[in-house]
């Protein structure tokens, strides 16, 4: 048991932490270590424009998607070396957050039933940041239950028509291209007419709406589809196939966010050895301190639970199952923590501006950004279900509509 | 880096728990726990054949000189197996004080005879209610004679000898307390037997009058020695903390799995299921917390002192979690005294406040971690 790196991986951190001190832009390092869940954003400037300049000087020097191919714009890096990588690329990672869902979904599910012109000449502008990708499953009648959505695509010719809505499309307002599900047979059970296709975001018919969050900010949009025509080149995997090639998005949508939602609990501990109460320092204080004890031991298990996981993908196995419960360690702590850190600040608590607020204000963004972590890329109640019958091999729920055609399901509870 | 036992440590593993499962089935824990014997003498024979009692012991000493690392395997299937011995007292508390503070010739007389498994050690240092602090230790020691009264005391009944923190000073700081060996079958010493939470293993309050005892370590240096011995229990105790979890949450499952009501699997329902999937991730963060624990202990890192409290803090709450859900599962059935999952309860409670309970626990890690970020 070590956290020493071998030699090679010793060269490969030396490579990288020289390359990222001569390239980084270190002006926005100080910001960017300050920002939290709920507030990263640059004061005087775009940080869409910063990340994508970061990201394009990556892949220009090879450091852009480590772990994938050489020819599709990635490394062709282990897991270890993309790790290594994320260490020491620090504060700056919190720039590629809009790129999260094209490099971390997309692009696996581009790169496993994509035909191979359409890798070569897709993945590589994906990996540089030039073009960014969204993924468009979840509906207003299709969230926990995708399988459920009613998006349809009807075959026209070669190409195919599409007509429906999605909604929670995380950055569909920025996105050149998209990853989208669809119904294609409503007349046999819901997971078997579903396929799924990529598309230009530009197309005709695309129609993006942002949608107001309860936080204020607008991160996710709804989507209409107006007759828009996808050629059938562009679909991947069968038809009627479409749920099987969704899980391999969903499996990477739940590694890449649960490896980067954030707890809070640095900011918490960092919060409260400086602060004072009204009856001393807050670090100091007995409940305080218990508070902070329950939180370091959630914050420190995942943290390790990750190693653990590193460590098997580097000794070539593959991670257990343990890494699927650090999203719903870090959703509800999160919450909880930014909840608490208003606590301490008495009545003043209220106060969010950042000119005005304790603290700039980063717990109170942080607590209404926090409801979105616990429902995003899989409920709590989602990844506890995942957990109790991938992991503990427990019995699926009793499903009514499973082997009911979709078009004979209620679409109604009451009325 | 890696972050996991190696494959001879697992096997070790495997060994453990096969032998375990062999002797120590949840039968033969129950002869103790009816009280018919205080501890499962023939489990603890077979421990010491097994080579386990000595595994962290150096060879010179008469043990396997393996290490910490392969301590805490076995420590995790003692867990597992809800195993009816003093293995905890005197392997992590007796048998460390001893390879940190004591002279050769202490050494030389009671490493041995732990390996082989006829000397049985613990740790006295509580008087009453109170956690671990230089202030709760009244006992005194004075020529070489000690006078007080420690309760409770683990596996005090069945020990041959004990580690006694006693004052030596009043000045008002930790170098007030030293550290004695004390052969507990020698005279001045009264021991008395108390009932407690977890009959499995025995609690016990001794009195020493005029008690005769010999210094381990230097004099004023005992509350240095204790707390280096806390933390590196605190790891081990961790490993059985953890090995309990996953008991208990298997036992769970398993239940759930095999019990039938309104027409189908328990664990069906979401209200189950939800309940079992929690226990995972407290088992899971409690691993992944213990492993750190062990990597801290086994390099002896400046980091072990955190990590120790905070593999204490997550296998406590973790065992405590998932014994008192595994009662809630099997529903009226879990709360007689005819299945097991009481025995896993009652482990998890009573381990809960062995080295300090939990509170106390996370005022340390706090410490700790203030500490780390000052420097």
């Amino acid at each position: 048991m070590n956290f020493d790196d071998t030699p090679q991986e010793a060269e490969f951190r030396a490579t990288a932490r020289v390359w990222i001190g001569a390239n980084a832009p270190k002006q926005y390092e100080e910001e960017l270590r300050k920002s939290s869940l709920g507030r990263t954003q640059l004061k005087n400037a775009n940080i869409l424009e910063v990340a994508k300049a970061w990201q394009k000087k990556k892949a220009d020097a090879g450091w852009a998607c480590l772990h994938w191919p050489k020819d599709y714009g990635g490394r062709g890096a282990s897991p270890i070396e993309r790790v290594i990588w994320q260490q020491e690329e620090g504060p700056f990672g919190k720039l590629s957050g809009m790129f999260i869902i094209g490099h971390g979904m997309c692009g696996p599910t581009m790169m496993a039933f994509a035909r191979e012109e359409h890798k070569r000449n897709y993945l590589p502008p994906l990996a540089s940041g030039e073009k960014v990708w969204c993924q468009l499953f979840s509906e207003p009648a299709g969230g926990s239950d995708v399988a459920g959505l009613r998006t349809r695509a009807e075959k026209d010719g070669d190409d195919w028509l599409i007509n429906g809505q999605k909604i929670w499309t995380s950055g569909a307002h920025y996105s050149d291209y998209g990853i989208l599900l669809t119904r294609t047979d409503p007349t046999v059970p819901k997971h078997k007419g579903l396929t799924m296709f990529f598309l230009d975001m530009k197309s005709p018919g695309v129609e993006v709406r942002p949608i107001k969050q309860a936080s204020g900010a607008s991160d996710f949009n709804e989507v209409y589809f107006t007759n828009v025509r996808i050629p059938d080149h562009q679909r991947l995997g069968e038809v009627g196939d479409g749920w099987n090639v969704s899980l391999t998005t969903l499996m990477n949508e739940r590694m890449s966010i649960g490896a980067g939602v954030s707890t809070g609990f640095p900011e918490l501990f960092e919060y409260c050895a400086g602060l004072m109460l009204d009856d001393g320092p807050a670090i100091e204080d007995r409940a305080v301190r218990s508070k902070l004890a329950n939180w370091a031991v959630k914050a420190s298990g995942r943290r390790y639970t990750s190693m653990r996981a590193i460590s098997a993908l580097s000794k070539g196995e593959r991670p257990g199952p343990e890494n699927s419960i650090g999203k719903l360690v870090a959703g509800s702590m999160i919450q909880d923590v930014a909840a608490y850190a208003l606590d301490l600040q008495g009545a003043s608590g209220v106060v969010s501006s950042p000119e005005n607020a304790e603290a700039a204000g980063r717990f109170q963004a942080m607590l209404l950004r926090a409801p979105g972590t616990r429902v995003e890329g899989g409920t709590d109640e989602i990844m506890r279900n995942i957990i109790a019958e991938r992991v503990l091999g427990l019995p699926g729920d009793i499903r009514v509509d499973k082997d009911v055609p979709f078009n004979k399901i209620p679409t109604k509870g009451r009325g | 880096m890696n972050f996991d036992f190696s494959d001879d440590q697992k096997q070790l593993r495997d060994q453990a728990r096969k032998f375990l499962a062999e002797k120590c089935s949840p039968k033969a824990v129950r002869v103790v726990l009816d009280g018919k014997v205080p501890y499962d003498k023939e489990l603890w024979k077979g421990l010491a054949e097994m080579g386990f009692l000595g595994v962290a012991i150096p060879e010179e000493f008469g043990g396997a000189g393996a290490g910490h690392l392969e301590l805490c395997v076995i420590a995790e299937e003692m867990g597992r197996a809800n195993a009816p011995v003093p293995f905890s007292s005197t392997v992590y508390l007796a048998a460390e004080a001893l390879l940190i503070a004591g002279s050769d010739a202490q050494k030389k007389r009671w490493l041995p005879a732990i390996a082989s498994g006829k000397a049985i050690g613990t740790l006295a240092l509580f008087e009453g209610k109170g956690n671990p602090a230089p202030k709760n230790v009244k006992l005194t020691a004075a020529s070489g004679v000690l006078n007080g009264v420690k309760k409770p005391v683990a596996d005090g009944a069945i020990a041959d000898f004990a580690v006694v923190a006693a004052r030596t000073g009043s000045s008002g700081r930790d170098g007030d307390i030293s550290l004695f060996l004390v052969d507990l079958g020698g005279g001045g010493v009264e021991v008395k037997g108390l009932t407690n939470l977890d009959p499995t293993r025995g609690q016990a309050e001794i009195t020493f009058k005029d008690c005769k005892a010999e210094p381990l370590g230097a004099a004023g240096e005992g509350w240095s020695i204790l707390s280096q011995v806390l933390d590196r229990a605190a790891v081990l105790c961790a490993f059985e903390q953890v090995g309990g979890s996953d008991r208990a949450l298997e036992m769970g499952r398993d239940y759930a799995l095999d019990r039938i009501a309104f027409g189908r699997q328990i664990g069906s329902f979401q209200a189950v299921k939800h309940m079992l999937a929690d226990m995972y991730v407290s088992a899971t963060l409690a691993r992944s917390n213990s492993y750190y624990g062990a990597w801290a202990l086994s390099t002896n890192a400046a980091e072990l002192p955190e990590a120790a409290a905070a593999a204490r803090i997550s296998a406590t709450q973790a065992f405590q979690h998932c014994a008192k859900n595994n009662i809630q599962v099997h529903g009226g059935m879990g709360f007689t005294w005819e299945f097991d999952c009481h025995m896993y309860y009652r482990r998890a409670n009573a381990m809960a406040l062995g080295l300090g309970s939990i509170s106390y626990w996370e005022d340390q890690l706090i410490d700790r971690m203030r500490k780390k970020n000052a420097a």
